[in-house]
């Protein structure tokens, strides 16, 4: 177990190297240094001898990937990936093109990002397991049958609507909660009722649906017929044997976004105004400041290969016959 | 239980900000993208100037409610003086010709007296030595923001901190936008750029203190004078010198802001500015909120007696004299999204908002004359309208380097003409504008001066003057124009080959597909194809700078009120595909460019106006553009807002705001009484509906336990 | 005509034919065969069947381009427009080119908003103008509804005539191939009785016929679902979406498919080294944000484009590029999720007794694979697969809010939903367009939902033994 951990550890850093790298790639497919340059600068009056002095003070004045006119080593340390990438494994983010330092920004607008992204996911897993457990109970019967329709209904419908429409009903015609807004402290409960409430039921549809496979999956097992010829309650049956034997494909889809998490929503919170991590990202992106993006993207691999390894250690915490080798 | 403590505690539920602020003086407003940047040499962008505007000072500035727009001083005791100098620095008389004219020499005199906002840079211990000028890196640590450092201080505004900014903006290392520019004019920049470049090399990452270098042609003549040399005649430097680029900065700023450690807090002067507003920036969260709050330093100043003709009627002369700034907190929340801005809006919590294309029914009518107000509901809140024609323009660019299109053959000039009576800008306006704009018949907006009105305003390849309104040419003179030009219900008559155009879009949001769809039907007007080749900003630049492109919709908003600001966008030496400069399509009329010249430098005068006549009546034969639009903006306040007027050239104009907070409140408070009933109504429903799922439960546990 | 076929084209009749080859392929295999004909007896699936089917159609008479011919003065040459459209586009050939200025609500006879009107002696009036095409045959306002209404009788007269015909002839063939009675067909049919049921089908097909018979009817004289900003029929819009969507929904699923389902099973079945590599590849490439790799694939299509300007003239073919390598894209950042699932399930999979038998008795991986994985973990990719394609049709409208989705030219629902983003924050607020995107996708999703879930019944082996 241990030994496994160990190796996963060192697994993680060449698929942060190919992260990196990929990343490195198509940012610059989509836009050359130059493209940041003058998206630095502005757009209007900017000389060429601006965009040059700009490159050189940021060091996107060397070659891209390979630098023929260096040396030995140098031909791939002279280079804007190799100074750039370097100091990100040591969690140095440095700042970003426009100037602002990346680990305090980051640091700043993770919290609002959980503090939407811990109770959303928490209250929807609660509620939609407690869902799909009901209708499985009910299976094959009508209930089963209007339940998915319900379902699909509810995913069928795009998550800005849900938005929109909650915004509409909630702020606008019963000014229960504010419409946008973030504060700190115990302040942030009225602007958070409301997205976590959206979040909840933008997740129903589909969460259900997915539960609701998984335990009839479960239903059909063998140990599940002997339950239930040993005369327990339906109830019984399903609310502790299925659950808890349904637990490793809740665990697979849960486990791994929990690290992710504070990475936060980017549709919710650019309608809610709350000055998370979730438009980071595509900030950078669409602003060009590839700083911005290789920091995220760096960032979120880690989470995410964090949020495997979890996975795997919670298989073995839930199922004993899984071994990791 | 815990909701309905709450509840009594705030009688609006929904209200965003704490309720101890309910009857502040405070203002609420929203920005839409955070700022980039904050400094005065690098900030270039309007939602950068709402800010730092009401901070820094820079000598001039616009008259709040005079029209046409007119300078006047702000730090400045006087207008500067101009002086001009012939080739040997000898001075000339008034009245010399151009021609002789070698050098210019501005001279502007401050008030003396004006201090600096409170400020840690400033700070100095009781030894008179700066307190956080050598800061420890123990000192450093503790600091999260500028206001964890205890102590502040002041000092007076000096000519020398003008001389001072002039030289940043020459620094290399600050990447100002108009150092490009101003090296053009300013005697001795360049080589001091160069200095600076330099010195920076050999110094590394330590301090340079820019005061030890020489800027030839800027000079502090003593505490409260300073000159800048120009070279030639610039007489728009005047406007250059009431936009913030040209604001003091202390060089004690400086110089704090560059200690290790601070930077990477953000502590930057990027990010906290050091002006003489009556404003400083006290919270400074681009991702949420700024805030500023009254300069308790502020010089002082009053607000204008005098105004345009319609000024007093509108009440916007009843503060007169009044101290400003009428405020003491102005909160700018970030808002991204059009539809919750506008809804919080409605409910009271901005007290000025723009109008969407989308939220403009709801908001504006236009009576029997034409003329836009609010409708009755936003009447019955006591919402008010103010409109303006913006300095800016709107257009339709044929690349004049192509072969089909542009060129000055008599074939592609008619073809231009033809489209530019096919595309109907009128429609345009009426559908992606709601009528908010008045179609362009030259590039000159109104209000500028060369823009001329009535009868002699209009573009007569494009308009006919019908009962006293332009009227566009009929499509079927545009067909004509066709023909001649060899094109026969849009196919080549030569060739026997359908036209079809290029159009190059910058895809956005979900409007620009409507407005695509528009740009091809106005086309197909003529039998010709419009091909749009949508593509991402960095493309559209790219094709803009090789001159690869067809046609295209750009935009230009103006610096500074002066023709020559239009004019220059059709500058041959300006070319962009060529000498990357503003003119887009390439225009280059060796008639025009001769007149630009002799234009530019010019004092306004009939003279100057006779050649501006001719040289817009060159580009509109050509037809280098279609002139598209010039753009009205519309923005609604709350009836507690007082003395808003649009000035689209001051950006300085939040001290001029007042506010009646008590009406306010009242009507936030009316506006927004929590309803109940449909949620306990929704929750009772629920529960009852759950009675069914729990009987059949029951039976179906007792059947599977058979 | 001259014909055009678009990329995507190809894709859908290739998918079309490898459907029809694998029915028929099916219909003579009787392990096959069995579980179809289970979703046979299933009336809800047969109903969604019939939805799916209607969508098909439409999606697969969008699919197939040509060039219209020109209307030129002399015979010999013919000459061909530069424009590109669809045999669908044809058949509406009234809805596309009858255009209004801007919204108009569903029926409208007038425009949705004011507009300054100079009528007369140079007098301005703000009033709703009168429609260019909805309603224009009216003469007074009044009969509007009486109009409607007979128009839609008559259409749904229409389209129970053929429907009866339709029935008819069903009934005639089952008797032939039955040898049973007139009567008895008839009985069976009514009664639900037949092993497939054709009364679930009829009674879907007569729904979806009258509805469709008269809103094209209606659609003849009035904009039945309004028109957007600049005047385009609504109804066309979501029409014209449902090859679109049909398209990102099929071809995305078909490119990750292949790999996610492989690559999971062998990372699962055989772990070490081979689990170590697609770990590698899946990680890396589900931690570059999606719209990372959208963007840039996007972007290079377009310096693409850019540089073969001349080669593909027509806006509509770029616009179809566009699409195809969305789907391509959308593929490769989809696959992972399905992937891990799979590797997760296989792991489980490895550890059961009798796959350990197997293994003992020395049964070859493929094999295994094969006959006791692949068949253990279906229900998942299905589910997920249907999933997948409902989520992709909605993360169309999220692509599009980032400026990333298909070419804003392409009719689509998410291009609908995301105006309508803006038409909701209107007064008085524009709901038809959003409505109709919603309603069009809905039914999509939702019989795409229910014919999945009886797939799943079918094919689930331990589902069809019990009960």
């Amino acid at each position: 177990m241990t030994a496994y951990i160990v190796r996963r550890f060192f697994y993680a850093i060449p698929i942060l190297i190919g992260v990196n790298l990929l990343t490195f790639i198509l940012f610059f497919v989509i836009s050359s240094p130059d493209d940041v340059a003058r998206s630095q600068l502005g757009d209007r009056r900017v000389s060429t001898e601006a965009i040059e002095s700009w490159k050189a003070d940021h060091g996107y004045d060397k070659p891209l990937l390979y630098n023929p006119s260096a040396g030995g080593w140098g031909k791939f340390g002279d280079t804007i990936f190799f100074q750039k990438s370097l100091r990100l494994f040591v969690f140095d983010f440095g700042q970003s093109d426009s100037g602002r330092d990346i680990g305090y920004d980051i640091r700043q607008r993770m919290w609002p990002s959980l503090a939407i992204a811990v109770p959303t996911l928490l209250l929807g897993v609660l509620l939609n397991i407690t869902f799909a457990l009901v209708i499985a109970f009910f299976r094959a019967t009508y209930i089963d049958f209007w339940s998915v329709v319900l379902c699909v209904v509810l995913l069928s419908i795009s998550s800005l609507f849900y938005i929109i429409g909650g915004q509409f009903l909630l702020s606008k015609l019963l000014h229960l909660v504010p419409i946008s807004g973030y504060d700190t402290g115990i302040n942030a409960i009225k602007f958070l009722l409301l997205p976590v409430i959206i979040g909840v039921i933008a997740g129903v549809g589909s969460g259900t649906r997915w539960y609701r496979t998984i335990f009839l999956e479960e239903t059909e097992k063998d140990y599940v017929r002997t339950a239930r010829a040993k005369g327990l309650q339906e109830s019984r049956v399903l609310f502790v044997h299925v659950l808890r034997n349904a637990l490793i494909p809740i665990l697979t889809g849960l486990v791994v976004i929990l690290p992710q998490l504070f990475l936060g929503s980017l549709i919710t919170e650019s309608f809610f105004a709350i000055p998370g991590l979730g438009s980071y990202t595509i900030e950078g992106i669409q602003s060009q400041d590839f700083a911005i993006v290789r920091a995220m993207v760096f960032l979120g691999s880690l989470m995410y290969i964090g949020g495997l390894l979890l996975t795997d250690i919670s298989y073995t915490l839930v199922d004993p016959r899984v071994s990791l080798k | 239980m815990m909701l309905l403590g709450i509840s009594a505690a705030h009688p609006a539920w929904n209200n965003p900000y704490p309720s101890q602020e309910a009857g502040a003086n405070v203002m609420y407003s929203s920005f839409k993208e955070r700022p980039k940047h904050l400094d005065p040499a690098r900030a270039y962008s309007a939602d950068e100037y709402s800010f730092i505007a009401q901070i820094y000072e820079p000598p001039l500035q616009y008259h709040f409610l005079r029209r046409p727009y007119e300078l006047i001083p702000l730090t400045a005791r006087g207008m500067p003086s101009i002086r001009y100098l012939d080739r040997n620095q000898v001075e000339l008389a008034n009245g010399a010709a151009t021609a002789a004219i070698a050098f210019s020499v501005y001279e502007v005199t401050i008030n003396s007296g004006i201090q600096y906002q409170p400020h840690p840079a400033l700070a100095r211990d009781s030894d008179g030595l700066y307190r956080y000028h050598q800061l420890t890196e123990e000192q450093v640590s503790g600091v999260y923001k500028l206001s964890d450092l205890t102590y502040s201080g002041t000092r007076e505004l000096t000519a020398y901190d003008y001389v001072y900014q002039i030289k940043r903006i020459a620094d290399p290392a600050g990447h100002s936008p108009i150092a490009s520019l101003m090296a053009r004019y300013i005697v001795g920049f360049d080589q001091f750029s160069e200095v600076i470049k330099t010195a920076r090399r050999e110094a590394g990452k330590a301090f340079i203190d820019l005061r030890e270098y020489p800027l030839s042609g800027v000079s502090a003549v003593d505490r409260y004078t300073y000159r800048v040399l120009i070279k030639g005649k610039y007489p728009q430097f005047l406007f250059w010198l009431a936009m913030p680029f040209f604001a003091p900065m202390p060089w004690e700023a400086e110089k704090f802001y560059a200690q290790p450690g601070l930077s990477e807090k953000n502590i930057t002067l990027d990010w906290y500015p050091v002006g003489t507003g009556p404003f400083y920036l006290a919270e400074n969260n681009p991702n949420l909120r700024m805030v500023l709050v009254r300069n308790p330093n502020f010089h002082g100043e009053t607000y204008p007696s005098d105004g345009a003709a319609e000024d007093k009627a509108a009440g916007l002369l009843q503060d007169a004299g009044g101290a400003l700034p009428f405020i003491d907190r102005a909160v700018f929340s970030l808002e991204k999204e059009a539809i919750p801005r506008w809804n919080k809006f409605l409910q009271g919590y901005f007290d000025d908002s723009g109008i969407s294309s989308d939220s403009f029914d709801q908001a504006v009518r236009f009576n029997a004359q034409g003329d836009a107000t609010v409708t009755e509901q936003m009447q019955s809140k006591g919402i008010n309208l103010s409109t303006a024609v913006d300095l800016s323009i709107y257009y339709m660019g044929f690349n004049m380097l192509d072969d089909v299109i542009g060129g000055n053959g008599d074939r592609a000039r008619k073809l231009r003409r033809a489209i530019a009576i096919a595309v109907d800008f009128e429609e345009f306006i009426s559908i992606f504008a709601n009528g908010r704009g008045i179609p362009a018949q030259g590039p000159i907006p109104p209000g500028i001066f060369g823009a001329r009105t009535g009868r002699d305003a209009i573009n007569p390849y494009v308009y006919d003057w019908v009962d006293g309104r332009p009227k566009r040419k009929s499509i079927g003179s545009a067909l004509r124009l066709m023909r001649e030009a060899g094109f026969v219900g849009g196919v080549d008559t030569n060739s026997g080959i359908p036209l079809s155009l290029h159009f190059e879009a910058v895809a956005r949001g979900p409007d620009d597909q409507a407005r695509l769809n528009w740009m091809r039907k106005q086309f197909d007007k003529l039998g010709i194809q419009l091909i749009v080749r949508s593509t991402d900003y960095n493309r559209f630049r790219d094709k803009m700078l090789k001159g690869t492109g067809q046609i295209f919709f750009w935009g230009w908003n103006a610096d500074y009120p002066d023709p020559e600001n239009f004019l220059f966008l059709l500058y041959g030496p300006d070319a962009k595909a060529i000498h990357n400069g503003e003119n887009a399509s390439n225009y280059q009329n060796p008639d025009f460019d001769s007149l630009f010249e002799k234009m530019k430098n010019m004092d306004n005068s009939p003279r100057r106006q006779a050649l501006i006549d001719r040289m817009i009546d060159i580009v509109r034969r050509d037809s280098p553009w279609i002139w598209g639009f010039h753009p009205k903006s519309f923005s609604l306040h709350h009836g507690w807002l007082r003395n808003v007027k649009p000035n689209l050239m001051a950006n300085n104009t939040l001290k001029y705001n007042r506010i009646n907070a008590e009406q306010r409140r009242i009507s936030r408070q009316s506006w927004n009484r929590p309803v109940w009933w449909p949620l306990v109504a929704a929750v009772a429903l629920l529960s009852i509906s759950m009675i069914p799922a729990v009987v059949s439960f029951r039976r179906r546990q007792r059947r599977a336990a058979l | 005509m001259r014909l055009v076929l678009l990329w995507t084209d190809i894709f859908v009749f290739v998918l079309l034919a490898v459907a029809i080859a694998f029915s028929v392929y099916a219909s003579r295999k009787e392990h096959l065969r069995a579980p179809w004909g289970e979703i046979g007896k299933s009336s809800v699936a047969m109903s969604a069947l019939v939805v799916l089917a209607f969508y098909l159609t439409v999606g697969i008479l969008d699919s197939i381009h040509y060039h219209p011919k020109l209307d030129s003065g002399d015979q010999n040459s013919a000459r061909y427009s530069t424009e590109i459209v669809s045999v669908f586009d044809w058949m509406l050939d009234s809805l596309r080119n009858k255009g209004e200025k801007t919204y108009s609500a569903p029926f409208a006879t007038h425009l949705y908003s004011k507009e300054l009107v100079v009528s007369g002696e140079a007098r301005q009036q703000y009033v709703f103008s009168r429609l260019e095409h909805g309603g224009a045959h009216l003469q007074e306002q009044a009969d509007k509804k009486l109009d409607i209404l007979k128009t839609s009788t008559w259409a749904a007269a229409k389209a129970f005539a053929s429907w009866i015909l339709f029935t008819l002839v069903i009934v005639k063939f089952r008797c032939y191939r039955m040898r049973a009675s007139w009567r008895e067909g008839l009985r069976q049919v009514v009664c639900a009785g037949t092993r497939v049921r054709w009364r679930a089908v009829l009674l879907t097909l007569l729904v979806v016929m009258v509805i469709a018979w008269v809103s094209f009817d209606l659609s003849q004289k009035y904009h039945v679902l309004g028109t957007d900003k600049v005047g385009v029929s609504v109804l066309y819009q979501a029409l014209k979406s449902i090859r679109t969507g049909l398209v990102i929904g099929t071809l995305t699923t078909l490119v990750m498919l292949p790999f996610a389902v492989l690559l999971g099973i062998m990372a699962g079945y055989f772990g070490g080294w081979i689990d170590d590599i697609i770990q590698y590849l899946y990680t890396t490439l589900s931690s570059i944000p999606a719209v990372l790799l959208i963007a840039a694939a996007i972007l290079i299509l377009q310096v693409y484009l850019d540089n073969h300007a001349a080669e593909l003239s027509s806006a509509a073919e770029r616009a179809d590029l566009r699409l195809l390598f969305l789907c391509l894209i959308l593929g490769v950042t989809s696959w992972t999720s399905l992937c891990r699932y799979l590797r997760g399930e296989s792991l489980k999979l490895r550890e059961v007794d009798y796959i350990q038998a197997a293994m003992a008795l020395g049964t070859t991986h493929f094999l295994i694979i094969l006959r006791h994985i692949l068949p253990n973990v279906m229900h998942i990719v299905l589910i997920t697969v249907i999933l997948d394609f409902s989520g992709l049709v909605l993360a169309e409208a999220v692509l599009s809010y980032v400026q990333i989705g298909v070419d804003p030219t392409t009719h689509s629902w998410g291009n609908m939903i995301n105006s309508a983003r803006l038409e909701m924050a209107r007064e008085p607020i524009v709901w038809w367009s959003l409505s109709a995107a919603l309603v069009f996708m809905f039914t999509l999703v939702l019989a795409a939902n229910l014919f999945s879930d009886a797939v799943r019944d079918a094919f689930d082996p331990r589902l069809r033994s019990g009960s």
